[in-house]
């Protein structure tokens, strides 16, 4: 075995025992994004001068008796995470010189624990995609198939992962941009409680459904993560006072007593594909075999999720975005006759369709006369969301779904098609109109051999129980421990 | 048809983006589309429905005491400026 294939558990063990050194294992892992990058495209911008000295530092701390589970291991960086130094690009042209004068809280904590950051990874510009191909640089390809998208918007840290390019990443997700990649790319995602971990650093997107999370190669990895990041932060306000558990106390004693919800309008949907229903109603028998007792919920208001979401991620967007004016970062327009213009021609020339699709979706459902019908609308339509996660967890404790309708489609294939991409969007964006936590865990493989990941939801603040389920689930099965063959 | 070729123009005029006669096209289809899908909202009755902004109670506005912090220095906060003068960030002209 190859050093870039541990986990970070593993890496860790080898590490504390002597048998690895972090520059060994950094050095490992660059040499692997060496020889399949290319291929892939998961990575924007690379630091390997960085990656080796950050290395060589851990080596020192280890050394000095001060090592963390995260001391010397080799992540990646969504490049919508503020990084001190090192560009940041959010997958778009328009910033593709900014360079961020402040670590994100996440990337403070990150260092603070010695983890060695080897790059930022490729996304859809400003998280606004599905599949990845909506960046301002390159798509990146699924590692499992390399015609298919690796799913969006967090796609590079995705493939990253999966193609052992790095041992673990962080990423965002505002309408299933962790969990969905995770699925599509056969490796695990986890979005966590709205205001469990800082957004301090993370280029907004759409400020009431963003939340940053990790993915993972197993589940312990995505909890490991999650402990180093997670926490109150006071410079972000919506960060939540909450006690932050240790997540990787995880163990094997099987689910009996848990309750699992089975959402009739997930698991009956239409357009749901036949591979994806049979791996997650076999992942529901693998769930009631270790004990626990399956519910039929309902979710009434899922099917006005995707329309609900679609009004308000464009309207949030369409106000964050507006600070991207070529004043104080970014590329500026230099043809230009005045400052409006310059504006205007900045803007125009450095967002690519998608975005300027959601801005002018986004400006219009707020301008007079259309905010009441539909931001206002969409605002108390997806109050009827979070009642009906409500009356669910009253009758379970955690809620079993598919992540994504398919599994990874073709790059291209939808690329004309917005809406259509939208509705991929169904089962997972929900949660984060609920602002509740969602992990997705490896559960198959469609017949023509693509991941297919499974999904659970759970209350406010309860990962250690998602965390828990996902674990024992993995452990239970073996689709983890499957590599695509680059 | 949801949403005219004008009024595309006028929100994009808003929102600092100016689009080509082709694009604008496409963009009101495109829009158009999605707008008549959203429509599909006005099956829910939302009388005296609160809206949702956020949805975890939880997450409250903590208070903090009013004291100076570390914070960027001139020169970072001016470092990825397009067009500055080591004092401000310069603008094209504003009044004629």
């Amino acid at each position: 075995m190859q050093a870039y294939e541990l986990t970070i558990a593993a890496a860790a063990d080898s590490l504390q025992r002597g048998e690895l050194s972090a520059l060994e294992l950094t050095r490992s892992v660059l040499e692997r994004i060496e020889a399949v990058d290319a291929r892939v495209g998961a990575y924007l911008t690379m630091d390997r001068e960085g990656a080796l000295a950050q290395a060589r530092q851990a080596d020192d701390q280890r050394a000095a008796g001060e090592a963390t589970a995260l001391t010397g291991i080799p992540l990646s960086i969504k490049d919508v995470i503020c990084t001190r130094g090192l560009r940041t690009t959010c997958g778009s042209r328009l910033l593709d010189n900014f360079i961020p004068p402040y670590d994100a809280a996440v990337m403070e904590r990150l260092r603070q624990a010695g983890a060695v950051i080897l790059g930022k990874t490729n996304m859809d510009e400003f998280a606004m995609g599905s599949s990845t191909e909506n960046s301002g640089f390159h798509a990146t390809r699924n590692p499992w198939d390399l015609e298919c998208i690796p799913g969006g918007s967090s796609g590079g840290s995705a493939a990253a992962v999966a193609a052992d390019m790095c041992l673990g990443s962080l990423g965002s997700d505002t309408g299933g941009s962790i969990r969905q990649p995770a699925s599509h790319c056969g490796i695990v995602g986890l979005k966590p409680t709205y205001g469990r971990v800082s957004r301090y650093g993370l280029v907004a997107f759409a400020s009431s459904l963003d939340q940053i999370g990790p993915l993972g190669k197993t589940v312990r990895d995505c909890a490991l993560l999650l402990n180093a990041i997670s926490g109150h932060d006071g410079r972000d306000s919506t960060s939540a006072v909450q006690p932050v558990p240790d997540f990787t106390d995880l163990n094997s004693d099987g689910l009996k007593g848990m309750r699992v919800g089975l959402p009739v309008e997930y698991h009956a949907a239409e357009g749901l594909h036949p591979d994806v229903r049979q791996a997650v109603a076999a992942a529901v028998k693998t769930v009631e075999g270790l004990g626990a007792e399956t519910v039929e919920i309902s979710l009434p208001h899922t099917e006005y999720g995707v329309a609900a979401y679609y009004i308000i991620a464009p309207s949030e967007a369409s106000s964050n975005l507006a600070r991207y004016d070529g004043v104080r970062f970014g590329v500026r327009s230099r043809d230009h006759a005045g400052m409006i213009d310059m504006f205007r021609r900045t803007r125009s020339a450095g967002f690519g369709a998608e975005v300027q699709r959601r801005i002018i979706l986004g400006t219009y459902a707020l301008s007079a006369g259309y905010y009441d019908a539909y931001y206002g609308k969409a605002s108390q339509v997806r109050t009827r969301i979070v009642e009906d996660f409500a009356r669910a967890f009253e009758r379970c404790d955690v809620i079993l779904s598919p992540v994504a309708p398919s599994p990874a489609f073709a790059i291209g294939e939808k690329t004309d098609d917005p809406l259509t991409m939208y509705l991929s969007d169904v089962f997972t964006l929900c949660a984060n109109l609920a602002g509740i936590p969602g992990i997705s865990v490896p559960c198959g493989f469609s017949s023509a051999g693509r991941p297919i990941g499974l999904q659970i939801m759970g209350r406010h603040f309860d990962e250690s129980r998602l965390l828990q389920t996902a674990y024992q689930f993995e452990q239970a099965t073996d689709f983890h421990t499957r590599k695509p063959g680059l | 048809m949801k949403i005219s070729k004008e009024e595309v123009r006028h929100v994009a005029r808003l929102a600092r983006l100016t689009l080509d006669e082709e694009r604008l096209d496409a963009m009101a289809d495109q829009i158009g589309t999605i707008l008549e899908y959203m429509e599909t909202l006005n099956r829910i009755d939302t009388t005296d429905v609160e809206p949702t902004r956020h949805a975890v109670s939880a997450v409250t506005t903590p208070v903090r005491a009013d004291t100076p912090r570390e914070h960027l220095s001139h020169d970072e906060a001016l470092a990825n400026a397009p067009e500055k003068d080591g004092e401000s960030f310069l603008v094209p002209r504003v009044i004629g």
